[in-house]
């Protein structure tokens, strides 16, 4: 998606393109909380990045094989772990940084948070997921910073993501059973929602998330 | 909670906004790259946008129109994603999984499939483990015959397929869709209210997310769809012609007591 390449005067976002959803959506809502979004096939561009957006809508391992071929893997992994620079993921994005995901086989995951993606449990319930539902805050001085205690987003999924550590957790909701809905760990960040797609609490999270990053940087 | 959606759908026929009858009466409202403002002001939770042009046809009450169609209707993805921060459904002449994919790439966060799906369910399947079930919306267009029969038709409401909706809902349901949009051809445009048996047999038959459509003339009518099994309840013509469709729908819904983002 060459056609994306606008560059503004706020912090420089890399946002991985690994063929997997929603790229422009998540550009658009960036931009609009004032960052200089950049959509990029190259993993060398991430180094240069303030910081690095994993959105995604789509399948888990189809995910982890479009991040492989283009070689995003490893310098995800530099970037994210040894460089300790921002990462938020979005959706899938969120999922891809656990260790592993069973959604079409057990398939190995970017592994930056400790845990498994798992399917949702349809207990009476229907899933997918889809729609507006509110999050309860357990963490409120960084993604949810000024929304109070709960808000509205907007889900689609069918898969969560289960932390070997709860406290990971920034986040809860409930669709048939609880589950974490965000995460926040140093410079890890990944919201089960779709912040892009959810108005302006969604857009509340994104510059909280730029704010986190530039006292991260 | 999970809140109950409320849905515009946005008819465009040959780049128009059209508004619709009984799937076969289409008549100009406007320009929907000039509508996006507007569309972007409504604070809804949803917006389902159905490309029903069809090549094959030649509509005549369409013949005095002086308004400018647009060149390509996917332009209007991207000029509605631009500044709405909302899922964009986008459904029409769908047929492969690169024509899915063209539609991601411009904004839209779901598609609908429909006369593509029943002539290869596999095309559900294909776009489901490409993009996540979540993404993929099987669309179902269905006219209730005198005997109470609820038959599948495709084509834009045109070709009876034989198929029952119930188990064709089923069937799309294990080829890997996400959520069914339901669409009563002979409710569309009537203002008679949805099709209430039709929406419970297609909720209890599957156990995805149902969104009802067809058949909204009143406010009041939404709660009625979620008393039937909807999940989502979607209407076309009543956006265009009251006043605070959004506000006054999600009123009438809280009234009837049903969860709504509000």
């Amino acid at each position: 998606m060459r056609d994306y390449d606008r560059r503004g005067s706020g912090m420089d976002v890399a946002i991985v393109d690994y063929s997997m959803g929603n790229l422009r959506s998540v550009a658009n809502a960036l931009e609009a909380v004032g960052a200089s979004p950049r959509i990029t096939t190259r993993p060398d561009e991430l180094s240069r990045a303030d910081a690095i957006v994993l959105p995604g809508v789509g399948a888990f391992a189809d995910g982890m094989r479009n991040l492989k071929q283009r070689g995003f893997v490893e310098e995800l992994r530099t970037q994210v772990v040894e460089r300790r620079k921002p990462v938020l993921g979005l959706c899938l994005g969120m999922q891809l940084l656990a260790e592993r995901g069973t959604e079409h086989g057990t398939v190995e995951g970017l592994g930056f948070v400790p845990g498994d993606v798992v399917r949702m449990p349809s207990n009476g319930v229907r899933v997918p997921h889809i729609g507006w539902n509110d999050v309860r805050f357990t963490r409120t001085d960084g993604l949810y910073d000024g929304l109070g205690e709960a808000q509205d987003f907007y889900f689609v999924h069918s898969y969560t993501l289960d932390p070997a550590d709860e406290s990971l957790a920034s986040g809860v909701c409930v669709h048939g059973d609880e589950f974490v809905a965000s995460i926040e760990d140093g410079n890890v960040f990944g919201t089960q929602f779709h912040p892009e797609k959810s108005q302006s609490s969604g857009l509340t999270v994104l510059r909280n998330f730029m704010r986190a990053c530039s006292s991260t940087v | 909670m999970l809140k109950h959606r409320l849905i515009p759908v946005l008819l465009l026929q040959n780049g128009l906004l059209v508004r619709s009858e009984l799937f076969r009466i289409h008549q100009i409202i406007g320009n929907p790259i000039h509508e996006v403002q507007r569309f972007n002001e409504w604070n809804v939770d949803e917006l389902i946008y159905l490309d029903i042009t069809r090549d094959d046809t030649y509509d005549l009450r369409r013949a005095d129109h002086r308004i400018q169609g647009l060149g390509d209707p996917l332009d209007i993805i991207e000029a509605v994603s631009r500044t709405c921060f909302m899922p964009l459904t986008w459904g029409g002449r769908i047929r492969s999984v690169d024509d899915m994919r063209e539609r991601f790439r411009r904004g839209a966060d779901k598609i609908t499939i429909n006369t593509g799906a029943v002539a290869d369910p596999g095309l559900i399947t294909a776009g489901a483990h490409t993009f996540g079930s979540q993404a993929i919306v099987v669309a179902i267009d269905v006219l209730r015959h005198v005997d109470g029969r609820a038959e599948v038709f495709v084509d834009g409401g045109t070709t009876a397929t034989g198929l029952d909706t119930a188990e064709w809902a089923r069937m799309a349901e294990e080829h890997g869709a996400g959520e069914i949009f339901l669409q009563s051809i002979d409710r569309d445009g009537t203002g008679r209210g949805y099709d209430r048996e039709l929406i419970a047999a297609v909720a209890d038959a599957v156990t995805v997310p149902v969104i009802a459509c067809g058949g909204v003339g009143a406010f009041e009518h939404y709660a009625a769809g979620i008393a039937a099994g909807a999940s989502a309840v979607a209407a076309a013509n009543i956006w265009h012609f009251k006043e605070m469709s959004d506000r006054a729908g999600k009123r009438a819904l809280a009234r009837a007591g049903v969860p709504v983002r509000l």
